[in-house]
């Protein structure tokens, strides 16, 4: 093979073949010193420097000079390259050139991966448990030369690469590698450029982690086992022991999408690291907050293809932010540019290598600047991988990586003639030395005196003057050094006259060679340069200009702003107030609303400087707070292959961008809690958001509020309907053990942290049941069955920790005087039943019941749907049971505000509380009402009035997307088949699988279903 | 595992409402007097009365017009109160499902997906215990239908105070149930690898859609034809439907799959009802044109598209109705179907006048279905299925059931749950 290679590289453009030191060789020694002077170029040395008619000396693939006026020394061969650019070879940072992929990894997770219950790896050896912890995993090791790909890469410009193995979290080490072809001796760049990172587990055929929040858990646990292991003699872990070798270089995480850029960041500022993030293109979608990260960034320029949006019932398919990002997507690299943050531009993510240009063209088109361009391709992605006294640019000492190109790099006319690699020349479009354009007298035997015009690199016209006057076109090719014409005068001669000869001259140019007839008759022609043609000004195609971008909004989806909504001073006069203090509802009452806050609740207030709004008929209450949701995250909500999964937390995927914000805003909702789902007895960490429609995923969430987790009973921890059965435990005596063994561990681990000197192993797992055992960490659990319900209070009782909050808890009301007994909360469903055993004795009198026997009860959705309405579900405690509207009322406001330790800010309507607040149409109790007005700081996230208005710009700014889509096909892009998208949703019993990107999850297509 | 499981759903069933017995024919005439009478048919009188006698109703009108003598029968006083028809909940698999997670306990789903000979009227269990739950919230009747595949079989029509289904049957075999093949929906991420492309996704639904056309034609000339040597059950099931004996309810939701369904429908002269229906509203003139009536199922909903009125599955209805097109609602599940009449209460709140509310749960339903001919409204002759709420029954608020009539008997409104209610307010001391 090697010798293919070789001979290969010999016959077609090899100038040199490269001697390998220590290789033996079969037959004479080749050794070349490859000395080249390029002559006459416009060579761009960087970004910032050019020097115009330069000559650049190269030997043995090291550049030894770069200036003008250089004396050439003997020895060299010349190229002259008037009227050409030499550029540096472009680098790019994120690639997994020379890697091949195991092609049974894509059977593995994704799409309907089913979990397969391997709970610890598979690989034999001293490894990590989990197989997507791989940072033993080294590019050096496993890398070959691909030439395909090298080829393809190098026809687009790049002369190096950092090649990754994107295959798992801990990723282990990259290596950058030029695109020479010989041998991988003489390629690399660098054996070890980054450790490399990623929030996907790759073909790890573990179960954990099984969703995004897992993934980033597994991360920081694995700074923390690696800085025990540093500590300790017990154990050899090649796994661990790698991780610490390569904290010191520099650290690449491919995250894709701004939010993950946060995530990602975040977990590097807990350990003190600052990742090098490789994203997907959309920062310009919140551009300040990557800013914030600090992190350089690299960018794919692969742009989402236009939809195909003819049929208008099938354009209904793609949503706004669907249309939005097609339309800014290459905006992206200006505003990275305008924004100052370090960035270097990858191919990766292209369909087509071949696509790189004509995107980089498109974005500079939009915003970013040639300077930047270049210096994101070449400088900046060296500077990153630490590989800049090595390649980056045309300087003395650096490896002869350059390409010689027709014109400025960024013209759409430009041609990239030659690619050089480590001094090596690889043709990319043939660099004909001599231009034949012009005109020429042409002598051909048997023919006579002709003119020929050379037009083009394979047109040419003939024409004879005279008596037998002709004008015709001929075929004209060239082949280095050899021409053909072909032609046909119709008479004098009949048939075709062909030519084949070779260039004599250079300078003038001449020509000469055999002539054919068309009678057979054989003779010689000659063609001799007369003059330059008339060359038609060439023009500069200009772009066929699309229309202007559209604002941007925040969030980034349908019903976002272009503006965020401020605070607001108001005055609601003359409402229904629903104060859920001691007052009471209170008949034609003011609220007033400042800075946030409420400022005074009474009759006829001083409006001051506030907005009156006249509030007569309607009813004024506190937000609704939904105990139970599961909005507004991504990745998964279950981490559900483990029995105990305490270390992951909700609040670290917080998708501020899920439109449920926003419809749930229209149903009154001002404050969720999030939480884990119920597939393991202990699941992960809640979070506590304010619906802040159009703030950030941080900006979200509940400002000091204390910390909860999710813990689940029953058939969901049993997998009764789902699962492989074989996950510990199976049945509820099972759980019970799962609790004791979790806590006592939990003791255990508490009480070894506190012994001087230790060096115990920090648990992520473990501390957050140490938390909850010092009543810093608050337990919702999930429950049904009044055993199971019963069980835990025991379990908790013996093992000293308190449980906040029932959550579910159909048959609360059979064990409502032990909850009452012990402080516990409920918080539950009002009326759903039947939908699985557990619940066959779940009745809708359960709220009511927990109530009268004096518990904090709340009535919650677990369902994006219902959560819109859960004032009408406290109307149902009305409907089965008769509490009192009042009572009512606080299901859904103050009682789960109580619950989760919030009521000092929310749940009621008193001066200095947050101002949280609905307009109803109505009594909110009833079917009638709706929500006209809700606030969340003080701030009017949903009117409905708005709301209509907004509907309508909407539907105008996607008329004027769906032009431009039909414009842009019109003029020959492409497009893309629209899908039926809709937003994720979950419940409890969502099962997803995170990885390749893709979430997958296994629950009934358009159900409308509880857990 | 079996027996146990076995033994504690028998224990669950023997202590559950075994005491709620199907009421005995009605004796003696009932006089509903005062009262808000809703028709069902859109009209309400402020002070009127409700006669019946022998299941049927004789006589509908104005209080302040009549006078009623004591001993005529049992003279109820009504005053302040709110007479409603019985609530039909169409397009359900009530009684076919105890516990949607017990296995043994599915019965609305057959194995195949042309499924035409099946029916779920022998299916229907009336000692569930669910539909006791319905009937204190006023939903006194409903429609039974398999479901899954493409042709799924037919329902029935059935009253919820009855010892089996043969009692129970208002009308059996009343319509075929088809699903119309869909282009299915994706939920992810954008950007996010699909497992399957647009284009054979297409294709997929394109064959479903063939395979389909051409079961419905083979069978309608199979049923044309002399009877063939070899019987095809399941094409001889489809008789009832080409000879315009039955309905056909075909499930559908975005316009092209609506308007697909439809025009295929009508190549057999079969006007069908439209089931689902979230997209309706954008092909309001098409579906009037056609008369062809939808069942909006589930308005309670999330919108179909990212970019849609976040109010829009509450505001479909009243969108078809103003247009003019014959409109029912619906709620998805079994016991669920206690919600209904919330669902004609968001119809109200979000553009109907209550009273054509109302329709949509009884007389549109009746009409749709094919049964106005005796219940879905308070009308002389038909059937006395009614209740009496102290409120107004399309809120959860206010809707509170005192006394409710099928076919003039005089049911028992109590349930699973108050019973246990009832147990564990005593074992606190509580009310």
């Amino acid at each position: 093979m090697k010798k293919i290679l070789l001979a290969l590289a010999l016959v077609f453009s090899a100038l040199f073949a490269f001697s390998q030191q220590t290789f033996p060789v079969n037959g004479s020694a080749d050794v070349r010193s490859g000395q080249y002077a390029l002559t006459n170029a416009t060579i761009v040395v960087n970004a910032n420097q050019t020097i115009s008619n330069g000559v650049l000396l190269i030997k043995n693939q090291v550049i030894q000079s770069v200036g003008t006026g250089t004396a050439i020394p003997k020895g060299y061969v010349v190229v002259d390259l008037k009227g050409k650019y030499i550029y540096p070879s472009l680098i790019d940072a994120f690639s997994s050139y020379g890697i091949a992929t195991d092609p049974s990894a894509a059977q593995r997770g994704g799409f309907g991966g089913q979990r397969q219950s391997i709970f610890t790896t598979t690989k034999k050896g001293p490894y990590n448990w989990n197989a997507a912890i791989r940072p033993e995993t080294e590019v050096r090791t496993i890398f070959a030369i691909d030439n395909k790909k090298a080829d393809e890469l190098r026809k687009a410009g790049f002369g190096s690469v950092n090649v990754i193995n994107r295959d798992g979290i801990a990723r282990g080490t990259s290596a950058a590698v030029t695109l020479n072809d010989e041998f991988e001796h003489k390629v690399f760049l660098k054996d070890q450029t980054a450790a490399n990172y990623s929030f996907n587990k790759g073909t790890s055929s573990n179960d954990y982690p099984t969703s995004l929040m897992g993934s980033i858990a597994l991360l920081r646990q694995t700074y923390l086992d690696a800085a025990w292991y540093k500590g300790q003699k017990e154990e050899y872990n090649i796994s661990l022991e790698e991780f610490n070798k390569q904290q010191n270089l520099p650290q690449i995480f491919e995250a894709d999408g701004w939010q993950n850029i946060l995530r990602a960041d975040k977990i590097g500022k807990e350990f003190g690291k600052q990742y090098i993030i490789k994203s997907n293109g959309d920062e310009y979608q919140r551009i300040d907050a990557v800013k914030a990260t600090g992190a350089s960034l690299i960018i794919p320029i692969a742009y989402p293809k236009a939809y195909d949006v003819e049929d208008p019932a099938e354009a209904r398919n793609v949503s706004l932010a669907q249309m939005k990002a097609w339309e800014m997507a290459s905006s992206n690299p200006g505003v990275l540019e305008k924004a100052g943050i370090n960035f270097a531009l990858t191919a990766f993510g292209l369909d087509n290598t071949r696509e790189f240009w004509a995107n980089i063209r498109t974005a500079i088109e939009n915003g970013l600047t040639e300077k930047q361009a270049l210096l994101s391709v070449t400088e900046v992605p060296a500077k990153m991988l630490g590989i800049s006294e090595k390649v980056g640019s045309i300087e003395k000492g650096k490896l002869a990586n350059f390409l010689i190109t027709s014109d400025n790099l960024f013209k759409s006319s430009n041609i990239i003639h030659e690619n050089w690699v480590q001094g090596k020349r690889y043709i990319v479009n043939k660099m004909d030395v001599s231009d034949l354009k012009g005109v020429y007298n042409l002598n051909v035997d048997g023919v006579g005196s002709l003119t020929l015009k050379i037009t083009g690199p394979s047109t040419a016209a003939i024409e004879r003057s005279g008596a037998d006057s002709v004008k015709t076109t001929a075929t004209f090719a060239r082949n280095g050094d050899w021409v053909t014409l072909n032609f046909n005068l119709k008479k004098n001669p009949k048939g075709d006259v062909r030519l084949t000869g070779y260039i004599s001259s250079e300078s003038p140019i001449a020509m000469k060679g055999e002539a054919a007839l068309s009678d057979g008759t054989e003779g010689k022609w000659t063609a001799t340069f007369r003059e330059a043609g008339k060359e038609m000004p060439k023009r500069e195609e200009p772009k066929p200009a699309l229309a202007a971008n559209g604002p941007l909004i925040y969030p980034f989806q349908s019903f976002g702003n272009e503006v965020l909504p401020k605070a607001e001073s108001v005055l609601l006069k003359n409402a229904t107030v629903w104060t859920n203090e001691k007052d009471g509802i209170l008949p034609n009452t003011d609220v007033l609303l400042e800075n946030g806050k409420i400022k005074a609740v009474g009759k006829n207030l001083a409006a001051g400087s506030a907005k009156v709004i006249d509030a007569t008929g309607k009813h004024v209450t506190p937000g609704i707070i939904d105990e139970h949701s599961h909005i507004a995250g991504t990745g998964g909500i279950n981490e559900g292959a483990q029995s105990v999964s305490s270390e992951v937390r909700i609040g670290d995927i917080i998708n501020s961008e899920d439109v449920n914000i926003y419809r749930q805003l229209a149903g009154g909702v001002t404050t969720s809690q999030i939480l884990h789902g119920s597939a393991n007895p202990i699941g992960g960490q809640s979070q506590l958001i304010k619906l802040r429609w159009g703030k950030l995923p941080e900006e979200l969430k509940f400002a000091g509020a204390d910390g909860f987790i999710k813990f689940a009973l029953g058939e969901n921890v049993k997998q009764s309907n789902f699962g492989s059965g074989q996950r510990f435990p199976v049945t509820r005596m099972g759980v019970e053990q799962t609790f004791v063994d979790a806590f006592t561990r939990a003791k255990d681990y508490e009480a070894a942290l506190k012994v001087k000197g230790n060096n115990v192993r920090r648990d992520l797992e473990l501390d957050a049941l140490v938390e909850i055992l010092n009543n810093k960490r608050f337990i919702t659990c999930h429950s049904y069955v009044q055993s199971e319900i019963n069980m835990l209070i025991h379990v908790a009782d013996s093992l000293g920790f308190k449980i906040n909050t029932f959550t579910h808890i159909l048959e609360g009301y059979k064990v409502a005087d032990k909850m009452k007994a012990h402080g516990i909360a409920a918080s539950t469903f009002s009326d759903w039943w039947a939908y699985k055993f557990e619940v066959a004795e779940a009745i809708p009198y359960n709220g009511k019941i927990m109530h009268n026997v004096g518990i904090t009860t709340a009535f919650n959705s677990d369902d994006a749907e219902m959560a819109r309405r859960l004032n009408q579900e406290a109307g149902k405690a009305v409907l089965y049971g008769g509490v009192p509207e009042e009572e009512a009322f606080k299901f859904v406001t103050l009682n789960p505000a109580k619950m989760l330790h919030i009521d000092d800010k929310v749940g009621s309507l008193k001066a200095g509380k947050d101002a949280d607040i609905v307009v109803w149409s109505d009594n909110p109790l009833s079917i009638y009402a709706k929500a006209e007005k809700t606030f969340v700081d003080g701030v009017l996230y949903w009117d409905i009035d708005k709301d209509a208005q907004k509907l309508k710009q909407q539907q105008v700014e996607r008329a004027r997307l769906i032009q431009k889509m039909l414009d842009s096909k019109n003029k020959g892009g492409r497009t893309q088949r629209p899908m039926g998208m809709t937003s994720t949703l979950y419940n409890c019993e969502t099962a997803s699988d995170y990885s390749n990107g893709f979430e997958a999850i296994q629950t009934e297509e358009g159900g409308h279903h509880h857990e | 595992m079996l027996t146990l499981f076995l033994a504690l759903a028998a224990s669950i069933s023997a202590f559950a409402q075994a005491n709620i017995s199907p009421a005995k024919a009605q004796a003696k005439k009932v006089i509903l007097l005062g009262g808000v009478v809703h028709t069902g048919n859109g009209q309400v009188i402020n002070n009127g009365y409700v006669v019946f006698e022998k299941g049927k109703i004789t006589g509908v009108g104005d209080a302040t017009t009549v006078k009623f003598a004591t001993n005529d029968g049992e003279l109820i006083n009504v005053n302040g109160k709110h007479i409603y028809p019985g609530f039909i909940a169409p397009v359900n698999t009530l009684g076919l499902v105890e516990y949607e997670s017990v296995k043994a306990t599915l019965d609305f789903q057959e194995i195949g997906s042309l499924n035409p000979h099946i029916r779920s009227i022998v299916a229907y269990n009336t000692d569930s215990k669910v539909p006791a739950t319905l009937r204190s919230n006023g939903v006194l009747m409903a429609q039974i239908r398999p479901s899954g595949g493409a042709i799924s079989g037919s329902s029935s029509i059935v009253q919820l105070d009855a010892w089996n289904w043969e009692d129970a049957a208002l009308k059996t075999d009343d319509g075929m149930h088809v699903s119309w093949p869909a282009t299915p929906r994706f939920r992810g991420g954008f950007g996010g690898r699909m497992a399957f492309s647009p284009e054979s996704l297409a294709e997929r639904t394109q064959n479903a859609i063939l395979e389909l056309n051409s079961f419905f034609t083979e069978a309608k000339a199979y049923n044309e034809g002399a009877k063939p040597a070899e019987t095809n059950t399941r094409f001889a099931a489809m008789a009832k439907l080409f000879k315009g004996e039955q309905k056909l309810y075909i499930t559908a939701n975005t316009q092209k799959d609506i308007v697909a369904a439809v025009n295929f429908a009508k190549k057999f002269n079969i006007t069908p009802v439209i089931i689902g229906g979230s997209d309706a509203y954008l092909i309001t003139d098409f579906l009037k044109q056609n008369n062809v009536p939808v069942i909006v199922k589930q308005p309670h909903a999330l919108p179909n598209n990212i970019d849609d009125d976040v109010n829009m599955p509450y505001k479909n209805a009243a969108i078809l109705y103003n247009a003019g097109v014959t409109v029912a609602v619906s709620i998805d599940d079994f016991w669920q179907q206690r919600n209904l009449p919330f669902m004609a209460g968001t119809v109200a709140t979000w553009g109907l006048d209550k009273e054509k509310a109302l329709q949509t749960i009884t007389l549109n339903t009746a009409k749709i279905l094919g049964v106005d001919k005796t219940v879905g409204s308070l009308e002389i002759g038909k059937d006395a299925t009614l209740f009496v709420s102290t409120g107004d029954a399309l809120d959860m608020k206010s809707n509170k059931i005192e006394k409710a009539f099928i076919q003039g008997r005089d049911i028992n409104l109590d349930n699973l749950h108050k019973q246990l209610d009832k147990k564990f307010s005593d074992k606190y001391g509580i009310k």
